[in-house]
């Protein structure tokens, strides 16, 4: 998991250092940003004070009507040794107390112009991202008329020349061979490619070679919901696979179960043509459409009708 | 399964030659081989992902292997990064 310190808010964020500029490269730990309030009235036995606090218009003029003993005591127990930063919204003048209190514990005091709600969704949102569970997985991810395809199988079966394949078809390359995944919110997995090997596909005998500036803009993304996995797998002759696609198998994915196919490898089998009916079929049964329901359906339909004309045949006997 | 740390020496790190390398003797041997290092895991058959972590020279990484042939195989890779990338 990747570290954040105060340091990368700044970057991202355009925060005013007001004061406790020492403290910049203090870690954020988590995602949770609190709003200090009833601590200002002095209640701190419950200050979470490893998070990043935000003191917004309403907590500040609070703190401007206490008296400046009681203002340089609450600064003071605000600053902890963990305490990785405090921000002020809305570009507000902050009282002396608190910029000598976070200079002297060299907390970063940061200032930012926007308005308090702004600030903190947008600072939950870059933490919440930096904190998604992340991991990285051996496979090839492309995008196929919008569906997130995750590619995988053993080293060799052909995942990189299939992608070849889709990218000339039309369809986006995402990652090749290394996918870094991150799970969003609790249901949604992004892929996206090492920045090292963005654009780029490993082809055996050719080498590597860059997917972007052979075929276009067009053809490469840079991340992408993962909605679909297909395993691909040299063909086992004892192994049953699938022919009806009534039964739906699934893979975990840190929290997340996804769709998943497995596909039998054979010389001759066109894996690309395959995979692009595979993804436009995972479309369909999101829309509601499924061949192989309908076909089953049908099916017990013709079987009742043939038992009921079976019937009347036995009573003209 | 069998695990053993490295460290790099190599002047150049982990470098596209010697991942080469690394990458063409693990596919020689059926187990399942990943290297791991910065808290990221890639399989070490497959040459993106080993040189998407741009490991530098320094670097700790650890090689786990899985499988039936696993003796061999970190037997194998041992001796190629001993050679050419590390200890």
């Amino acid at each position: 998991m990747t570290k954040v310190y105060t340091q990368d808010l700044l970057e991202q964020f355009k925060f005013d250092v007001v004061a406790g500029a020492n403290g910049v490269n203090r870690e954020i730990i988590m995602s949770d940003i609190s709003r200090p309030g009833i601590e200002l009235t002095g209640y701190f036995r419950y200050y979470p004070s490893k998070r990043l606090q935000l003191l917004g218009k309403t907590e500040l003029s609070y703190y401007k009507d206490l008296t400046s003993e009681q203002r340089a005591d609450r600064a003071k127990r605000m600053c902890t040794e963990k305490t990785p930063g405090i921000v002020i919204s809305r570009g507000m003048d902050i009282p002396e107390e608190l910029v000598k209190a976070c200079d002297e514990a060299d907390v970063p005091l940061l200032r930012s112009p926007y308005k308090t709600t702004r600030v903190v969704s947008r600072l939950t949102n870059f933490l919440e991202a930096k904190f998604a569970p992340f991991t990285a997985m051996h496979g090839v991810l492309v995008d196929i008329y919008g569906v997130g395809v995750l590619i995988m199988g053993q080293s060799g079966v052909g995942k990189s020349e299939t992608a070849l394949e889709l990218v000339k078809r039309g369809h986006r390359l995402v990652a090749d061979d290394s996918v870094e995944i991150r799970q969003e919110d609790y249901d949604r997995l992004i892929g996206s490619s090492p920045p090292l090997i963005e654009h780029l596909l490993e082809i055996r005998g050719l080498g590597i070679i860059n997917v972007m500036t052979l075929f276009g803009a067009g053809s490469v993304r840079s991340y992408k919901k993962i909605s679909y996995v297909i395993n691909l797998e040299s063909w086992d002759e004892k192994k049953q696979y699938d022919r009806l696609g009534l039964e739906e198998e699934t893979m975990k994915i840190i929290d997340v179960e996804v769709p998943k196919a497995t596909l039998p490898v054979r010389p001759g089998r066109n894996l690309a043509v395959i995979i692009e009916v595979a993804a436009m079929n995972f479309r369909l049964k999101q829309m509601g459409v499924n061949a192989a329901e309908e076909f089953s359906t049908r099916l017990t339909t013709m079987i009742d009708e043939e038992k009921t004309n079976l019937g009347i045949d036995y009573n003209l006997e | 399964m069998k695990e053993q740390k490295f460290t790099i020496t190599d002047d150049t790190g982990i470098h596209a030659r010697p991942a080469t390398l690394l990458v063409n003797k693990a596919g020689q041997f059926e187990s399942h081989v990943e290297l791991h290092y910065n808290g990221k895991a890639v399989n070490l058959k497959s040459i993106m992902g080993v040189m998407s972590l741009g490991v530098p020279k320094g670097a700790e990484i650890t090689i786990t292997v899985d499988g039936s042939d696993e003796e061999q195989a970190l037997e194998g890779v041992a001796a190629t990064i001993r050679e050419h990338l590390g200890e």
